[in-house]
């Protein structure tokens, strides 16, 4: 256990400082999901009441498109210069490298979704009718739901040919329920009609679920020629 | 042991022993399945049909720590530097020492306080430090593919020198090249790879001498 825990966290000090120096992911997601918020504000218009019956989607739409892009970029890095070869050579543990890329793309995304919440909340003039604070296990078990799902699926799409279109065919119906909970649960929380917490409950089975599963099939899917 | 892809065979019932501190160069054309052969026997490939069985025994875990790879590519992160690159693949190892991976890049004969990016090296730096990082753990058996390809002879010269230092502290050593030259000191046997097959299996660098004997006369 103690050396999963040490290869994951070197996995992830790994990433994180190939992620500094390159910002790849970060400034693609940030641009790409900065895009979505200015278009749909200027196409819709909306008011504030309309707003908050159609942010939940919004945003939660913006970030799965947003997050496609860490996650192919996650494992690019892995296949240049055939880095991965040199990891399963070693004995290294398979879901050390699947928990270090999982909580990196979860950090990432959720920097792009820190900065750039701000930003919905001017452009569509929001306000909050439920108790704001909710939002923020939503988004945490949300964000976990995008990222260990793709992160997975990253993983599978990344020896195939067109990896980029592959990615987003396999992830995007995996995540129909988690996006459902997502979007539901938010706009709940913004319009105060109901509690969220059936969705909530639906978004922390479906974390436990998916990451159990990940990390069952991670070996495999390593190890697969 | 054989291995297909699809309907070609890159390995057809191959049966070879090597046996432990020695060094076995592996010659061949292009295609001829060098490759693959130290593929299968790392574990980055499987074999189709028959087994590879090292220390006795086919579980990857038996060897993972006991074996190095280098392979045609320098397996290592374009940006970081040589020294965060080995301390981060140590520690794969569960090797946490930092002085022992500046020990393995002095042991390349470069400096571990280089602090320019892996993507900035020259070729013969970048074939170096991946020698280094095959070799962090020090590993009983090293699988060297193609180590002195695209390295000037100056540094081809230097990556022989550093395999023959290797051999002589005991390692088992397959390497496989074009460049005969480099290993007619260093290699105790040699193989001669054709159409996935072992055609010939001598001593010195004979193997790879007779087929370009043969090359040239036919």
């Amino acid at each position: 256990m103690s050396g999963l825990a040490s290869v994951t966290a070197s996995n992830l000090r790994k990433d994180v400082r190939l992620e500094w120096r390159s910002k790849d992911a970060v400034n693609a997601m940030l641009f790409f999901a900065l895009l979505v918020v200015v278009i749909f504000s200027f196409a819709f218009d909306p008011t504030a009441e309309e707003s908050r019956q159609i942010v939940g989607g919004l945003v939660w739409v913006a970030f799965l498109f947003a997050a496609i892009v860490a996650l192919n970029q996650a494992w690019m890095r892995e296949l240049r210069n055939q880095v991965l070869d040199a990891y399963r050579v070693s004995p290294a543990p398979a879901n050390a490298l699947f928990l270090g890329k999982a909580i990196g793309n979860f950090l990432f995304i959720s920097v792009v979704e820190a900065l750039l919440v701000p930003l919905f909340v001017v452009f569509y003039n929001l306000r909050s009718v439920g108790p704001p604070w909710q939002l923020v296990p939503v988004f945490l078990l949300g964000t976990w739901a995008l990222v260990v799902v793709g992160t997975f699926f990253a993983a599978i799409s990344l020896r195939t040919r067109s990896r980029e279109v592959m990615l987003p065919l396999i992830l995007f119906p995996v995540s129909i329920p988690a996006v459902l909970a997502m979007v539901e649960a938010t706009t709940m929380v913004l319009t105060g009609t109901e509690t969220p917490q059936f969705w909530m409950t639906l978004l922390l089975v479906y974390d436990v679920v998916f990451t159990t599963v990940c990390l069952l099939l991670f070996e495999t899917v390593l190890h697969a020629e | 042991m054989s291995k297909i892809f699809g309907r070609f065979a890159a390995l057809r019932e191959v049966t070879a022993a090597f046996q432990p501190g020695r060094v076995y160069a592996i010659f061949g054309d292009n295609g001829a399945g060098k490759s693959t052969l130290l593929r299968v026997i790392c574990g980055l490939a499987s074999a189709t049909a028959g087994k590879v069985m090292i220390f006795g025994s086919r579980e990857r875990s038996v060897f993972t720590s006991r074996l190095g790879y280098m392979g045609h590519a320098p397996m290592l992160y374009d940006e970081m530097s040589g020294i965060e690159n080995l301390r981060y693949f140590a520690g794969l190892y569960g090797i946490s020492d930092s002085a022992r991976c500046e020990q393995a890049i002095v042991a390349v004969g470069l400096d571990p306080a280089l602090t320019r990016r892996v993507g900035e090296y020259s070729q013969g730096m970048r074939q170096r430090m991946s020698l280094a990082r095959a070799a962090i753990h020090d590993p009983e058996i090293l699988l060297l593919d193609e180590p002195f390809s695209n390295l000037d002879p100056g540094s081809a010269r230097a990556m022989g020198q550093l395999v023959a230092g290797m051999r002589d502290r005991g390692k088992t050593i397959l390497v496989v090249t074009h460049q005969a030259a480099h290993l007619a000191e260093i290699a105790d046997e040699s193989l001669w790879m054709s159409a996935g097959r072992i055609a010939a299996w001598e001593r010195g660098i004979a193997a790879a001498e007779r087929a370009a004997a043969s090359a040239v006369v036919s």
